[in-house]
C-alpha cells in the first residue's frame, strides 16, 4: 500500500477537524460563557441553583429522567406587540394617531381604550411595523412600549416564555438536555407547576394527578413509616386508596425532596439579550430629535436600566 | 491448546476438526468475544423488552430502585452496543484483519483485552442500574468502568493494529483501511468524552455539544466503518470476485470521516446557531455515501444474486445494507423535514437510532459470526435451521419495531407542531403504535435468545466431537485387540 502514510495522515487531519470543529470550538464558544445580566432588570444571570436543588439534579441524573423529558424549548420566530401604556397630554393626537393606525376602532372605542391603559394596539406584528406604529403614537408625551413575543408550538403550547439558551444551563452538572419528549418538556416546569406537593404526590402516584400517563410511580423515593406522636408536616395527602393504612403516613425520603426543589428550580423566566421577550421598549427612544415634544419625552421616560 | 497435536489430522479414528493455523490462533479470542458479545445482545434485548412493557403498564417493575425504566433503557442500550455492537464489530474486525493479511493473531492479548473489555461492561452495566450513570447519553456508564474499558480496547486495539501492519500482501483491501481508521476513530473519540464530560468536565452547554458529538461519531461514523469493513468482506467472498469498485469504497471512506464526523447536534440545541447547521450540512452529505455503499455491494452481487439463496450469513449481511440505507435515508429526511423543530424529539429518531445500529450494524455482526464460527471451530452450526430460525425473528423484529415506531414519529410531529392537541392525546396515541413494536422487541429478544443458543450449540458440538475423539483415541488400544479376535 504505498500510500498507507498519506492516507493515515490525512485520516488524522479528518479527526482532527471533526475534533477542532465540534469540541474545541464549542469549548472556547459556550465553554467560556460567564454570567450575563437580563434585560431590562440588569439583574445577574444566571445564578447557581440552589443546594438542594443542585442535589436533586443528581437525583434526576441517577433515575435517568433525561430519557423522556428534555429541558429544550425551541422558537420559531418572534413577533411585537405595541402597547400603550401612558396617554400623555395631548389627547386629540392621540387619538387621531390611534384611528389612523386602527381605523376600525370608531372614535367612541378608541376613546373609551384611552380611559383604561395599558392597552395592546397592535400585535403579531414585525419590529419596523411596530416602531413606527411605537412612532405614531408617541404624540404629546404619549407612551407606547414595545413588547417581543417568543413565538413557536413549543411555547404556544405553554411550556415556557422564550427558547432555551445556553446560559440556562452555564452551572450544571452533568447537563441532561434529554432527547425523546416522551413526557413534556421541562425547561420551564418552574414556573408551570409551582406547588412541591403536586410533584410530590405526582411522583408517588403520576395516574392520580395525570390522567392517563405513562409514567411510572417513583415509590422508592418515598418511605412508609408510623406516625410518630404528630403526623409529620411533610405527609403526603393521597386518596383513600392509596393512602398509607391507619396509624402510618408516607413521607418522601431527602431524594425526593431534592428533586422537587431541582424541578422547582427548573424556569426559563429571565429575558436575555440573546433571547429576549416582553421587553417594553421605550417609544421615546425611536422619536427623530427634532419632533416638538421630544424634550418632554426624553425626560420622563426613563431609558431602560 | 497444548492438546493439539494428539488431535493433529493424523488420527484417522474420528474425523477432528481441522483448522488452519491461522485459525487457530483466532479461536481463543474470537470465541470470547462472540460468546459474550451473544450474552450482551442477549441482556440487552431482554431490558429493550421490559422497557418496551412498562409503556402498557407503568407500575410494572416500577419498585426496586433498579429496574426503574430511567436506568434499565440506558443499561439494556449500553450493554447492547458496548457489550453486544462493538464488542461483535471488534471481533469481526480481527477476523478479517488475520484473514485479509494472512498474519496469525496473538491469542492471550486479544483474550485479555476481551476479558478487561467486559469487566468494564459488567461494570458500566451494573452501575447505570445502582444509578451511577454519568447522564450523558451514549457515555452513560460510570467513570470506574472507563479505565479497564480502556485498558481492554488497548490491548484489542493495538494488536488488530500489529495485525495489519504485519499483513503478508502489502495491497489492502477496502475493508482493511475502513477497519483501521474504526480502530484510531474509537480512542479518539472515547478519550475526549470521558476526559472532557467525566475527568475534567467542560462548562455548561458545551457538555452536550461534546456529547452529541461523541454519540454520532460512536453510532454512526464507528458503526459504519466497521460495519461495512464485514459486509465488503463477506460480499466479495460469497460473489467469489473482488469488490466492485475501490473507488467507490475509498470515497465512502472520506466522506465518512471528513464529513460525517460533523453530525449529530439537533436543531432545538441551545447552542450558536452554526453548530446545528453544520451538523444538518453534514447530515444531507450523508446521502453520497449512502448510495455510494449500496452501488458498490450491489455491482459486487450483480447477476449473482442467487448465491443468497440458503446463505443465511450473506442474507443477514443483505439485510444489514438494506436498513443502513433506510435508516440513513430516514436520518437525511428527517432533518431536512424538521423545520418545525419538533421531529427529532419525537419516536420517529429512536427508530432510526433503531434501524441503524440494530438493523444495520447488529445484523452484520450476526452474519459475520455465523461465518466466521464455523471456520475457527471447524465445524457447521449444529441446527442450521435454527440460524434461518434467527434471521426470520431478527427481521421479523426489527420491521415491527422500527416502522411503527418511525410512522408515530412522523404522527407525533404533527401533533406536537398542533399546540392545540393536548400533550397526554399524543402520548394516547403513540401507545398504539408502540403496542406493535413491543411485539418486535419481544421477537428480537427471542432471535438473540436463539444467537446465544446457536453458538452455545457450535462449542457444545466442537467439545463432544473433540471429547469423543479423545476418547477413541485413549480407548484405540483396547478396542482393536477385541476387535482382531471376531
Amino acid at each position: 500500500m504505498k500510500y498507507g502514510p498519506l492516507i493515515f495522515l490525512a485520516a488524522l487531519l479528518a479527526m482532527a477537524g471533526s475534533w477542532m470543529g465540534l469540541v474545541l470550538v464549542p469549548q472556547l464558544q459556550v465553554g467560556e460563557l460567564v454570567q450575563t445580566n437580563t434585560v431590562p432588570e440588569n439583574a445577574t444571570y444566571p445564578l447557581a441553583r440552589p443546594g438542594l436543588a443542585s442535589e436533586g439534579l443528581q437525583v434526576y441524573r441517577a433515575n435517568g429522567c433525561a430519557s423522556c423529558h428534555t429541558e429544550q424549548l425551541g422558537q420559531t420566530s418572534t413577533t411585537c406587540e405595541v402597547v400603550l401604556a401612558a396617554v400623555g397630554t395631548n389627547q386629540s393626537a392621540l387619538l387621531s394617531a390611534l384611528l389612523k393606525v386602527k381605523p376600525e376602532l370608531g372614535e367612541a372605542t378608541a376613546k373609551t381604550m384611552l380611559t383604561e391603559l395599558p392597552q395592546t394596539v397592535l400585535v403579531a406584528t414585525n419590529r419596523e411595523d411596530a416602531d413606527a406604529v411605537a412612532k405614531d403614537l408617541g404624540v404629546g408625551g404619549a407612551k407606547a412600549r414595545i413588547r417581543i413575543v417568543p413565538q413557536g408550538p413549543d411555547l404556544a403550547r405553554g411550556w415556557g416564555k422564550r427558547r432555551t439558551v445556553a446560559e440556562d444551563f452555564l452551572f450544571d452538572y452533568p447537563v441532561m438536555l434529554g432527547e425523546v419528549r416522551i413526557g413534556p418538556d421541562l425547561a420551564d416546569v418552574g414556573t408551570r407547576r409551582p406547588d412541591p406537593n403536586w410533584h410530590l404526590r405526582h411522583l408517588y402516584a403520576p395516574q392520580i394527578e395525570v390522567k392517563g400517563s405513562v409514567m411510572p410511580p417513583y415509590r422508592f423515593l418515598f418511605e412508609t413509616r408510623r406516625i410518630d406522636q404528630a403526623p409529620s408536616p411533610d405527609a403526603l395527602s393521597l386518596p383513600p386508596q392509596l393512602a398509607a393504612k391507619p396509624g402510618y403516613e408516607i413521607v418522601p425520603r431527602p431524594a425526593a425532596k431534592a428533586l422537587v426543589a431541582y424541578l422547582a428550580s427548573l424556569r426559563v423566566d429571565a429575558s436575555l439579550f440573546v433571547a429576549p421577550y416582553s421587553v417594553a421598549t421605550p417609544a421615546a427612544t425611536n422619536q427623530p430629535a427634532a419632533s416638538t415634544n421630544s424634550a418632554a419625552s426624553a425626560s420622563t421616560n426613563s431609558p431602560p436600566k | 491448546m497444548n492438546e493439539r497435536p494428539s488431535l493433529s489430522p493424523g488420527t484417522n479414528l474420528v474425523a477432528p476438526p481441522t483448522v488452519s493455523d491461522l485459525e487457530l490462533s483466532c479461536r481463543l479470542p474470537l470465541l470470547v468475544l462472540f460468546i459474550s458479545a451473544a450474552v450482551w445482545f442477549f441482556i440487552g434485548s431482554l431490558c429493550a423488552l421490559l422497557v418496551s412493557i412498562k409503556f402498557h403498564a407503568p407500575a410494572f417493575l416500577a419498585e426496586p430502585a433498579w429496574l426503574t425504566y430511567g436506568r434499565l433503557r440506558p443499561a439494556g442500550f449500553d450493554a447492547f452496543l458496548y457489550g453486544g455492537c462493538l464488542q461483535a464489530g471488534l471481533g469481526v474486525g480481527i477476523w478479517l484483519l488475520a484473514d485479509l493479511g494472512r498474519t496469525l493473531a496473538p491469542r492471550l492479548a486479544l483474550t485479555w483485552g476481551a476479558a478487561f473489555w467486559n469487566f468494564a461492561v459488567t461494570i458500566g452495566f451494573l452501575g447505570v442500574l445502582a444509578g451511577d450513570s454519568t447522564g450523558f447519553v451514549g457515555l452513560e456508564m460510570p467513570s470506574y468502568s472507563a479505565v479497564p474499558l480502556f485498558v481492554g480496547y488497548v490491548l484489542l486495539g493495538v494488536f488488530s493494529v500489529l495485525l495489519f501492519h504485519r499483513r503478508r500482501d502489502p495491497v489492502a483491501f477496502p475493508s482493511q483501511w475502513l477497519l483501521l481508521a474504526a480502530l484510531f476513530w474509537f480512542p479518539w473519540i472515547y478519550s475526549t468524552a470521558e476526559l472532557l464530560l467525566v475527568a475534567y468536565p467542560v462548562r455548561g452547554v458545551a457538555q452536550a455539544v461534546i456529547d452529541w458529538w461523541y454519540s454520532n461519531n460512536l453510532s454512526v461514523v464507528w458503526l459504519t466503518l466497521a460495519g461495512f469493513a464485514a459486509v465488503f468482506y463477506m460480499v466479495a467472498r460469497h460473489a467469489r470476485r473482488p469488490l466492485h469498485s475501490h473507488y467507490l469504497a475509498l470515497m465512502v471512506f472520506w466522506l465518512m470521516l471528513l464529513f460525517v464526523s460533523w453530525a449529530g447536534i439537533p436543531n432545538s440545541a441551545p447552542v450558536p446557531v452554526w453548530m446545528p447547521t453544520a451538523s444538518t450540512i453534514a447530515t444531507v452529505l450523508l446521502v453520497i455515501p449512502i448510495i455510494a455503499l449500496a452501488l458498490n455491494v450491489h455491482g459486487t452481487l450483480a447477476g449473482n444474486y442467487a448465491v443468497l439463496r440458503g446463505n443465511a450469513p450473506l442474507q443477514f449481511v443483505l439485510f444489514g445494507v438494506a436498513a443502513f440505507v433506510a435508516a440513513n435515508l430516514m436520518r437525511v429526511c428527517g432533518t431536512l423535514a424538521d423545520s418545525g423543530q419538533e421531529l427529532h424529539f419525537t419516536w420517529f429518531t429512536v427508530a432510526t437510532r433503531q434501524l441503524h445500529a440494530y438493523g444495520f450494524f447488529a445484523m452484520v455482526m450476526f452474519g459475520a459470526v455465523y461465518e466466521i464460527l464455523p471456520r475457527i471451530m471447524g465445524l457447521a452450526f449444529p441446527w442450521p435451521r435454527l440460524v434461518r430460525l434467527h434471521f426470520g425473528l431478527a427481521a421479523a423484529g426489527i420491521v415491527l419495531l422500527v416502522v411503527p415506531l418511525g410512522i408515530a414519529g412522523v404522527v407525533q410531529d404533527f401533533q406536537l407542531l398542533n399546540p392545540s392537541v393536548p400533550f397526554l392525546d399524543i402520548s394516547r396515541t403513540s401507545l398504539a403504535f408502540l403496542r406493535v413494536s413491543t411485539i418486535g422487541d419481544l421477537l428480537l429478544a427471542a432471535s438473540q435468545f436463539l444467537f446465544l443458543g446457536n453458538v452455545l450449540a457450535l462449542v457444545a458440538q466442537f467439545y463432544r466431537v473433540r471429547t469423543k475423539a479423545a476418547y477413541l483415541l485413549v480407548t484405540a488400544d483396547l478396542f482393536k485387540p477385541a476387535g482382531a479376535k471376531v
